[in-house]
């Protein structure tokens, strides 16, 4: 059998595809936070909590109406993107314009909230869901095998971050928004409806998060904590990454599911922590971030 | 048109008013140490000096937070250093007395919280929040992995010890007396901080820091000494809840602790003295009342709640709304 540095090379590639998948994961929730960030300047600790929503959401319409994944691709971000928007509107545009630390803490008790009510009604085993029987069983690639789901999730979230990239940095609506969070009175005198487009912009964040949620429902376990901790783990890949730069948060979250699934088959003790390591080496020698443009 | 006023008038009246205060806060602070000493005699000490350790931890984050205008989301790390460096202390070497345990899982937090304040002082604002919440989760990830934490388990067991190698800990009025004059003595440090110079600079950062710089501060240094005498407040509290309930867990260290600091100092008022030791107070009997009633599995989201609540419609908190209250309607 091939070896690499004293690994298989199928132990390795395996945590390889592992760690790709945990970066689109990354990826996609460190996208949402940068989103919201770099445009409303709202740090949303709820981002982990929406993410739960998601797969939850996709979980329980099966389990009530029978809906489809395919459905629940599209229906749960849709739900819980509206969701997200009810809140912009009901609590964080009473606290708009003010420092942004409360926006962090406002969100942070929603997360609390939210979490805990649906602890209470699903308790934290974790629910079940069943993959689409069309992404059963997968392909052997020679050095190792890749199941059919997994390459879905890259290549579909691959496809959303780029889209997402694509739809700020060079369209037209994109334009308004980075306009409106630039001088949002000067867009109001353009005639633009500034509100209206925090709010979309908010719920266009959280719709990111729940899609990575409902991808994430056939391979985690569902529970209502899954989002807390991966959430912290998404902060440090904002961090390392830089937090104006979105297409930085797209190259960062990918690059740090790697790195730890290569820790995990190296020294996996570390592999938890190796995220928040590079952060701290990251911050030691380039401390706006590996592509943040100021402090 | 106005009657001139003699400048010494307006002196005289000032120094009058000064001392009508300073004698009613004298009496206000008398009656409390009453309150305190005598409290354990009506309530379960036990109960009381958890309301102490965690007033003193939110006590240390307000002097970062309230005063010095920093948002940490990692000081749970302190609080769990302490109470894991003492408890492990105590645990394995028989020869110390409490109190050098106490002083070793203090000092222990101070350390790292010079290194958390040389890696994130550089950033403001959320930025600072997140590079602090993800810090301590790697000083989460260390006890998890570490054998001497006990992991999940927690570190059991711990003594009380005798302080000075003289006074039996085991007896909780003893014990409670300790904790109360070690937090006593704590407050009143963090009172003589904010009120002396280097607390005024700590506000000047606070509500303008480019004005501050351009001042001529450095103020880096001002910044990373309050977060360190921060931390160090922190790890003590840590320290002392550890010989007090003789166990040093994981959830010390978690950052749902670090989000509880932030709501007892939110909740009581932030930027207040008093505010922190309000809000702990506050925060720990909601809970304990959620535990023993048909609520026990709502706590989380009670307190999110009242987080929410706070943020949204009394930012001052209790003590500061109070004080505005007393502003407008008694002079």
């Amino acid at each position: 059998m091939t070896m690499i540095f004293g690994v298989p090379l199928a132990v390795l590639s395996g945590q390889l595809l592992i760690g790709i998948i945990n970066g689109a994961f990354y990826a996609l929730l460190s996208l949402g936070l940068a989103v919201i960030f770099g445009l409303l300047k709202i740090i949303n600790f709820a981002h982990g909590a929406m993410y739960m929503l998601g797969a939850l959401v996709t979980v329980v319409l099966f389990d009530l109406l029978g809906v489809n994944y395919w459905v629940a691709l599209f229906v749960a971000p849709v739900l819980v993107g509206a969701f997200g928007m009810l809140i912009e509107y009901f609590l964080l545009r009473r606290i708009a314009g003010q420092d942004h630390i409360y926006s962090l803490l406002l969100t942070f008790g929603v997360a609390l909230i939210i979490q805990g009510v649906l602890t209470n009604i699903y308790g934290v085993s974790g629910l079940r869901y069943s993959m689409p029987d069309l992404f059963k069983g997968g392909i052997n690639l020679g050095f190792m095998f890749l199941p059919y789901y997994r390459a879905w999730v890259i290549v579909v979230a691959l496809l959303v971050c780029f889209g997402t990239w694509f739809i700020i940095e060079k369209t037209k609506l994109g334009s308004y928004l980075r306009a409106g969070t630039e001088d949002s009175q000067l867009m109001q005198g353009f005639g633009i409806n500034v509100p209206l487009l925090v709010s979309l912009t908010y719920g266009f964040g959280v719709m990111l998060a729940a899609f990575a949620g409902v991808l994430a429902a056939p391979i985690y376990s569902v529970t209502p904590v899954m989002g807390s901790n991966i959430l912290i783990v998404v902060f440090a890949v904002v961090v390392i990454g830089g937090m104006g730069s979105i297409g930085g948060a797209i190259i960062t979250g990918i690059l740090m599911g790697v790195i730890e699934g290569l820790t995990k088959t190296f020294y996996p003790p570390a592999s938890s922590a190796v995220i928040f390591l590079v952060m701290v080496l990251v911050l030691m020698i380039r401390p706006t971030g590996l592509f943040g443009k100021e402090a | 048109m106005n009657q001139p006023v003699n400048p010494a008038d307006i002196h005289k009246a000032i120094v009058e008013q000064q001392k009508i205060q300073d004698r009613k806060k004298l009496m206000v602070n008398g009656v409390l140490l009453l309150l305190l000493l005598a409290a354990p005699f009506v309530m379960y000490p036990v109960f009381l000096m958890k309301i102490l350790c965690f007033a003193l931890f939110a006590v240390a984050f307000n002097l970062l937070f309230g005063f010095t205008g920093l948002l940490s989301f990692g000081h749970a790390a302190f609080l769990a250093t302490g109470g894991y460096t003492t408890g492990y202390l105590l645990s394995n070497f028989s020869g110390l007395t409490t109190e050098m345990g106490i002083i070793a899982g203090t000092a222990t937090a101070t350390l790292l919280g010079l290194a958390f304040a040389l890696l994130s002082i550089r950033r403001q604002g959320i930025y600072f929040a997140m590079v602090t919440l993800a810090l301590a989760q790697l000083v989460f990830f260390f006890f998890v992995q570490s054998e001497f934490t006990g992991g999940e388990d927690g570190m059991h067991g711990i003594p009380r010890g005798e302080l000075f190698g003289l006074i039996n800990l085991e007896d909780n009025l003893n014990m409670y007396y300790f904790v109360l004059v070690v937090f006593i003595a704590c407050y009143l440090l963090v009172q003589r901080i904010v009120s002396s110079p280097y607390g005024q600079i700590l506000k000047a950062i606070k509500q303008n820091e480019p004005r501050a710089v351009s001042l001529g501060y450095n103020v880096d240094r001002y910044k990373i000494l309050a977060f360190v005498i921060s931390a160090a407040l922190a790890g003590l509290a840590g320290s002392m809840k550890s010989v007090v309930f003789q166990l040093a867990s994981l959830n010390d260290a978690h950052w749902h602790m670090s989000g509880e600091v932030i709501l007892m100092t939110l909740v009581g008022g932030m930027g207040t003295l008093l505010g922190p030791v309000v809000g702990a107070t506050f925060v720990v009997n909601i809970e304990y009342q959620l535990s023993q009633g048909p609520l026990r599995d709502w706590v989380d989201p009670i307190l999110g709640g009242i987080f929410v609540l706070t943020v949204l419609a009394f930012r001052s908190g209790i003590v500061g709304e109070l004080q505005k209250f007393m502003r407008k309607n008694l002079g």
